[in-house]
């Protein structure tokens, strides 16, 4: 049927499958302004969603996609009230489900750029799972996770990413649970991009993005993000100008994981270690390897953090070429058509056992 | 030795034995045979949820049981006439279903002493005269199989795993089944190993040679086809059929299917039959879990596709949070459940209708969506059609109601020609609505429909965001005002309600005009109750029937219907659930008849039900 072979399908494939490719540009030059809703921004004022707004609104001109082509999808919490935001098609969905829904809009138009606006408690508690799955399946998404690790929209209970003993008014005596590392969840589920950056620090936010956008498949770009309500402060170390050079080690490929004061390098059992840079020499250095196929570097470098802000990893983990959920699929629908034509109704109706009466 | 032929006009066989006995199998090719044949026919499938429970044990029994005939049939027939048993425990299952007369053909081989004593059995029935009853043809029909197959490579093994073949061939012989299609299906299912192929052929020719040679049986059995119809015809079953309308709703709406599922019985066939058909455009998501499913099913939609999710009741529990969502959006979504028994788990190849009530009102604050149940297992197909009709005209979700026994259950049906179904196809919004000519309200309404425009991402000018949280009329922008909630709240349901006129008006089948007892059900139970309604005639009874397709909303004249007879009989495969909410809406006191055994109504309790109402006049 030519009729399933329109936009809508975008059975498209084909040609060069890196980045955006797929995603028609514009040939008008787009500003910030362009992307900015008409709706007031409700956030608390202070807080670092209207930093990353801003990094977001003025990071996507230079990307020159056609403004229809992109979809903004979120579940439930502050970051989620994202999509209204921004000037471009949005989905505010349910508590969790972002990736899942997402999931179907990517993986049946892949002429779309598909963005996932999540939280801490969205994406690693109630919708866990769904981000697992979409990471696994390397569904073409950009998936940006506000942590602010605490739960702010209900008003300040402990968070996945609370760290243990947090007093919240769930928790008087204190939380009990372990968090999970964001970084080391996404490289277990052998996500294809994985990235961490800083809701402050805009020009690593957006070089980050951009590396997340040119990546065609899922990219999980876990931002730091400060509630000054019910979390301030939590990653004020990171933005100290006494500390953050000595405490953040930079992750770019190709180049030595140092920072100011500290390098990584490997210890005798294949771990990584951080030590003061008088200690090693520059060979010593380990140079930051983003491409490896296998992940176990990426997730020894995500386990650097422990304890907390001692030694803080930031930027792109891991960034590895694999097909993406869309692609396959078209591909599956291609040769389906390939090896027996498109589908005919009637054929498939009166295909098997049939008999004539009459 | 020359056979004497019997002529009958209907025959209900039904084929046990162990899960591992390929009694579904044997079933379904003495199906396709009897379809071949000409005959109409209704099948119901009977098996347990484990996939091999204990060999030879009572819940490891499965069924397949068939009813054919030389004129139009409505159910598989309440009381086998002939039952196969291929072991003890298959005997001890089925036999209380027996009439008084029936045949037993039962494989003697199978009953040892283990086998018997493995149910309860003290002595062997075939031995005493406890099936006295009954005629019984004790055969040997293991033992026959692998000294048919002497000749064969196969281990002995093997080779007894192709009596039900045997048995296939000797019923296929006492009923004159033709047997060329058998054949062809075994070639063609064994092709990778020909040995395997030409063992259950030649296990299959000696079933048919050994009854035209035995003494064990004197006569054979002749039934006519049917006159149905002039057409084209296949047998389908309801998951077949539901699939199938799934894919001619995508062609005749012109938009890509896209369905996310998570396997579940009964439904997961749907899943299986849809992602075999990829060159349609059809792209099968298997989800991770039954939100993911629905959820990337109402992505999709947002996207432009027909977006279909199927479960079984305890999946739309967990949908149900994504379907709210799909109500507020109000955008196209189908959501097939395929009933079973519940609550929980329950029993999962057992079917029931007890999810309407959670179909109508299972999900937070006031969330109407439209729900359409197939009646036969054909129709499945022209239910799903419509179903996609309503959800792509209305914006909306709908809930597909099919059940374990429609979804298993099989039956011809006259092939329908692409070109006559219903176009369904629709228009995406393309250009601003807005009175200034450039801006877009996503949430302006159709003012015959109150369908509101489906805007998809790649559309310039139209950019809009949706969410669940309570939009403005008009412009979808977040909004707590009291009133505009009021509002929204009210336009939702009026549009849902407003469907009634877009739909047919409830016919009533009433040959003799005079009855003054209505008897009305919904869904599966439409083959019994019709049968019922046949005998109840038959016997000089007044009664009238009438059977809903839309459940919500109702067609526009139930209220008319129901007001104009003095009883009304309801019956339903649940608590009442039907019944209450035609009580509340119609004030009309309903008479409940409700069994929740797992299995379809049989013809005559039904019958034996209306006759009591009737007499109760």
């Amino acid at each position: 049927m030519s009729e399933h072979n329109g936009d809508v399908n975008g059975n498209g494939g084909g040609g060069a499958r890196g980045g955006l490719s797929l995603v028609p540009k514009t040939g008008v030059k787009q500003a910030m302004k362009d992307f900015k809703s008409d709706q007031e921004v409700r956030w608390c004022p202070g807080c670092g969603d209207y930093a990353i707004l801003a990094a977001v609104q003025s990071f996507v001109p230079e990307l020159g996609l056609r403004r229809e082509n992109m979809v903004f999808v979120s579940g439930i919490g502050c970051s989620s009230r994202f999509p209204y935001y921004m000037n471009t098609y949005g989905f505010h969905s349910i508590h969790g489900r972002a990736p899942a829904i997402a999931t179907g809009l990517a993986a049946s138009r892949p002429d779309l750029s598909v963005w996932v606006i999540t939280g801490d408690g969205d994406a690693l508690s109630i919708g866990g799972n769904h981000l697992i799955h979409a990471l696994r399946r390397n569904v073409n998404l950009n998936i940006l996770l506000f942590n602010n690790r605490i739960y702010g929209l209900t008003k300040g209970q402990y968070s996945p990413t609370s760290e243990v003993g947090k007093i919240t008014k769930s928790t008087p005596m204190g939380s009990l649970d372990r968090p999970f590392n964001p970084i080391s969840l996404a490289l277990g589920a052998e996500a294809t991009f994985v990235a961490r950056t800083v809701d402050s620090d805009r020009r690593h936010l957006q070089s980050v993005l951009r590396q997340a956008t040119e990546h065609r498949g899922a990219s999980l770009v876990e931002i730091y993000q400060n509630c000054n309500i019910f979390n301030d402060g939590a990653f004020d170390a990171l933005k100290d100008p006494e500390q953050r050079d000595d405490i953040t080690l930079r992750l770019e490929h190709g180049r030595p994981i140092a920072s100011a004061s500290k390098a990584a390098r490997r210890t005798a059992d294949g771990g990584i270690e951080v030590v003061p840079r008088s200690e090693v020499s520059e060979e010593e250095i380990l140079v930051h390897d983003a491409h490896r196929a296998d992940p176990s570097t990426a997730f020894a470098l995500s386990r650097l953090d422990e304890p907390a802000f001692e030694h803080v990893p930031i930027g792109v983990f891991r960034s590895v070429e694999r097909p993406s959920y869309d692609e396959l699929m078209a591909d599956q629908l291609a040769e389906a058509v390939d090896r027996a034509g498109s589908g005919d109704l009637d054929g498939l109706l009166m295909a098997g056992d049939t008999w004539r009466i009459g | 030795m020359t056979k004497q032929v019997q002529r009958l006009d209907r025959v209900i066989i039904r084929f046990a034995g162990d899960s591992g006995d390929g009694m579904q199998l044997t079933g379904d090719r003495f199906t396709a045979g009897t379809a071949e044949f000409g005959n109409d026919l209704s099948t119901l499938p009977n098996f347990p949820a484990e996939i091999r429970a204990p060999a030879g044990t009572l819940p490891g029994v499965s069924s397949f049981q068939l009813h054919f005939a030389d004129h139009d049939i409505l159910t598989p027939g309440d009381a086998p006439n002939v039952l196969v048993a291929m072991n003890p425990a298959a005997l001890k299952a089925n036999l209380g279903d027996l009439p008084r007369g029936a045949d037993v053909i039962a494989n003697v081989d199978e009953f040892t002493r283990r086998n018997l004593q493995k149910v309860g059995y003290e002595a062997n029935p075939l031995e005493d005269d406890s099936l006295a009853e009954w005629r019984v043809h004790a055969v040997p029909l293991t033992s026959l199989t692998v000294r048919a197959l002497e000749g064969f490579a196969l281990s002995k093994k093997d080779a007894e795993r192709c009596k039900n073949m045997f048995a296939l061939g000797l019923l296929s012989w006492l009923y004159h089944r033709p047997t060329e299609a058998t054949i062809r299906f075994l070639e063609s299912k064994f092709a990778k190993s020909p040995d395997i192929a030409k063992a259950n052929i030649a296990a299959f020719q000696a079933g048919w040679n050994y009854g035209e040679t035995t003494e064990s049986f004197s006569v054979s059995y002749e039934v006519k086809p049917a006159r149905l119809a002039p057409g084209v015809y296949r047998n389908i079953s309801g998951n077949q059929a539901l699939a199938y309308g799934l894919i001619a709703a995508s062609v005749r709406s012109r938009l890509p299917l896209f369905l996310g599922s998570y396997p579940i019985t009964p439904a997961s066939d749907i899943l299986h039959e849809l992602s075999r058909h990829k060159r349609f455009g059809i792209r099968t998501f298997q989800a991770e879990d039954e939100i993911a499913g629905v959820g990337a099913a109402l992505g999709a939609a947002f996207g432009g596709a027909l977006g279909v999710t199927t479960t079984s009741g305890p999946g739309v529990a967990l949908k149900a949070e994504t379907v709210g969502l799909a109500v507020t959006t109000e955008l196209p979504l189908i959501v097939v459940d395929v009933q079973r028994a519940g609550p929980s788990t329950g029993m999962p190849t057992k079917t029931e209708q007890t999810d309407l009530l959670m179909a109508m009102y299972g999900r937070n604050g006031e969330s109407p969506l439209p729900i359409v149940a197939p009646s036969t297992p054909s129709d499945c197909f022209d239910a799903a059609i419509e179903a996609a009709r309503i959800a792509v005209k209305y914006r909306t979700p709908v809930m597909l109601l099919s059940d374990g026994y429609l979804a298993n259950g099989s039956e011809p049906w006259k092939v329908p020609s692409a070109a006559d179904l219903p176009d369904i196809s629709t228009a995406f919004a393309d250009t601003p609505n807005g009175d200034d000519g450039t801006t877009f309200l996503p949430f302006s309404r159709d003012p015959v429909t109150l369908a509101r425009p489906w805007a998809i991402p790649g559309t310039a000018g139209l950019e809009h965001r949706i969410g669940g949280i309570e939009k403005a009329d008009g412009t979808g922008n977040i909004s707590y005002d009291p009133g505009n909630h009021d509002r929204m709240v009210r336009l939702r349901q009026a549009k849902i309600d407003g469907i009634a006129r877009d739909i047919p008006p409830l016919e009533v089948d009433d040959p003799d005009g005079g009855a003054r007892v209505l008897v009305i059900g919904w869904g599966s139970t439409y083959g019994p109750i019709a049968a019922a309604v046949r005998r109840v005639r038959r016997a000089g009874g007044r009664v009238a029937q009438a059977h809903l397709r839309h459940l919500n909303p109702l067609p526009a004249n139930t209220g008319e219907v129901l007001r104009s007879y003095d009883r009304v009989l309801l019956p339903e495969i649940n608590l009442g659930q039907l019944a209450l909410l035609l009580r509340a809406r119609f004030l009309v006191d309903v008479i409940g008849h409700n069994r929740v055994r797992g299995l379809p109504f049989k013809a005559e309790e039904l019958a034996a039900v209306i006759q009591d109402v009737i007499d109760s006049e």
